[in-house]
């Protein structure tokens, strides 16, 4: 990748499940170190997009790029980059914490894993639940640990759909903290909303996904926010 | 990390995971026992026909525990979202069906191994022979290998429980055939006869088919 390319570049992305298109023609590029939110409507294709971006779905036709690298032909370095976070913790209910966190250093190929895995144990708050089960967490503590997960192996690009999901104020402090810290490092985040002054807050620019397709996008600091509340109205309608 | 490193991370983690829910162990392994104690009283099993039947009755509980436990293998993954996540790591996915197998081939090992000194109890049966160990590795492992491409398969859709024997049992026939064949050759005192085929040997060709054709298409399988 050349230092002047984005970090994630899409050309007329598709993707359809069945007969149903659920993205219909995506471009879209987001610079190395950028914050982005996407907004949208239920369905409108961001967790898809996401998906594909962290090569879990295989997008129908179109180019997408991570780094230079194409999430088809590379996805396993292109997977080794990406940091995901899902709206669901998704952890094994049946091992601790901890070793949920050690399976995923492994799979990962974290050094130390173990001194990285309890290191962000305690950034999460968790370090005391370590030897607790996954099931037994609640679903804020369960969110936290995902986000753990997602940060084990450094990733450079950190895809977040509705992190925020069951997070109390803590957890969502803890979250921004983050976030401002990976970016502080060079790192690129995508990340899915339905709240727009979150997104406003998080974000260096803000798009808008609608039946498939790209419908708006600006720079944050561009933007007053009750002209972008009466667009992000429009969309949802 | 090497491939087999990632064969035995997942291997450890399901089998920890299974042996802190037992979901899956116990049920297969009641399952078999249930399935040769009704044979036991369903047969007439006299001494001259039990090379006949016996061997039969083994493999079909072999075969039915089997699929309660190869149907929960990945389905249960699928559920929970977990499977998403293993597959967001950058892991070869080949190494992800070995260690899906290898945890197959280990849950119905153990139930094998619970089942068969009950079934030489029941049919009075000696059977704890060499041969007859190479016959049910050989019988597992082609069960397993087609089983866990499957599950994987049927674990997408929402008819999965229906789905996997359908999808199984046409195509381990050729094992199921040698297993018991092999099995009953073992129950006969005077030894095989000369036209006897070799049965172990045709089950092994037909595992190192069934494992490569899986391990090639399971990546298909298992990705969106």
């Amino acid at each position: 990748m050349s230092a002047s390319s984005p970090y994630v570049e899409i050309h007329s992305l598709k993707k359809s499940f069945g007969l149903k298109p659920v993205l219909r023609g995506i471009d879209l590029t987001v610079e190395a170190g950028e914050r982005a939110a996407l907004l949208g409507p239920n369905g409108a294709g961001k967790t898809t997009l996401l998906r594909i971006l962290a090569a879990l779905t295989k997008p129908n036709g179109g180019r997408v790029s991570i780094a230079g690298r194409d999430i088809v032909e590379d996805a396993q370095q292109v997977r080794s980059l990406v940091g995901f976070v899902a709206h669901q913790p998704y952890l094994y209910d049946e091992l601790t914490a901890l070793e949920n966190l050690l399976f995923f250093a492994r799979m990962y190929s974290v050094r130390n894993g173990r001194e990285r895995a309890l290191a962000l144990l305690s950034r999460v708050g968790l370090e005391r639940k370590a030897g607790e089960r996954a099931g037994t967490l609640s679903r804020g503590q369960a969110q936290r640990l995902s986000l753990a997960r997602a940060l084990l192996h450094s990733p450079r690009l950190l895809l977040l759909d509705e992190p925020d999901t069951g997070l109390d104020e803590e957890g969502n402090a803890l979250l921004e903290t983050f976030l401002a810290e990976h970016r502080s490092q060079g790192g690129t985040i995508l990340f899915t909303t339905h709240r727009l002054e979150r997104a406003l807050a998080l974000s260096d620019s803000i798009l808008m996904l609608n039946n498939g397709r790209v419908v708006y996008r600006r720079p944050t600091h561009e933007l007053e926010p009750e002209s972008v509340r009466q667009v992000y109205q429009e969309v949802l309608r | 990390m090497s491939f087999w490193t990632q064969v035995w991370a997942i291997l450890w983690k399901d089998v920890r995971c299974e042996l802190r829910s037992r979901q899956v162990w116990l049920g297969m392994g009641l399952f078999a026992l249930l399935v040769l104690v009704i044979f036991n009283f369903a047969f007439d099993l006299r001494v001259d026909n039990k090379a006949a039947v016996a061997p039969g009755a083994l493999w079909v509980a072999f075969i039915f525990a089997s699929l309660l436990g190869l149907g929960r293998t990945i389905a249960a993954e699928r559920e929970k979202g977990s499977l998403d996540r293993l597959l967001l790591c950058p892991v070869d996915r080949k190494a992800i069906y070995l260690a899906k197998l290898l945890g197959n081939m280990l849950f119905i090992g153990v139930v094998e191994i619970i089942a068969l000194p009950v079934f030489a109890a029941l049919f009075n049966i000696p059977l704890f022979t060499g041969p007859l160990l190479l016959i049910v590795l050989a019988g597992t492992l082609g069960i397993a290998s087609v089983g866990t491409l499957f599950s994987a398969m049927a674990a997408a859709t929402s008819a999965r429980d229906v789905l996997l024997p359908i999808l199984v049992f046409p195509l381990i026939v050729p094992v199921v055939i040698g297993a018991v064949r092999a099995t009953g050759v073992l129950m006969v005192p005077a030894g095989p006869s000369p036209n006897e085929p070799p049965w172990l040997s045709l089950m092994i060709a037909f595992d190192i088919i069934f494992l490569s054709v899986s391990m090639l298409t399971f990546e298909y399988v298992i990705e969106e």
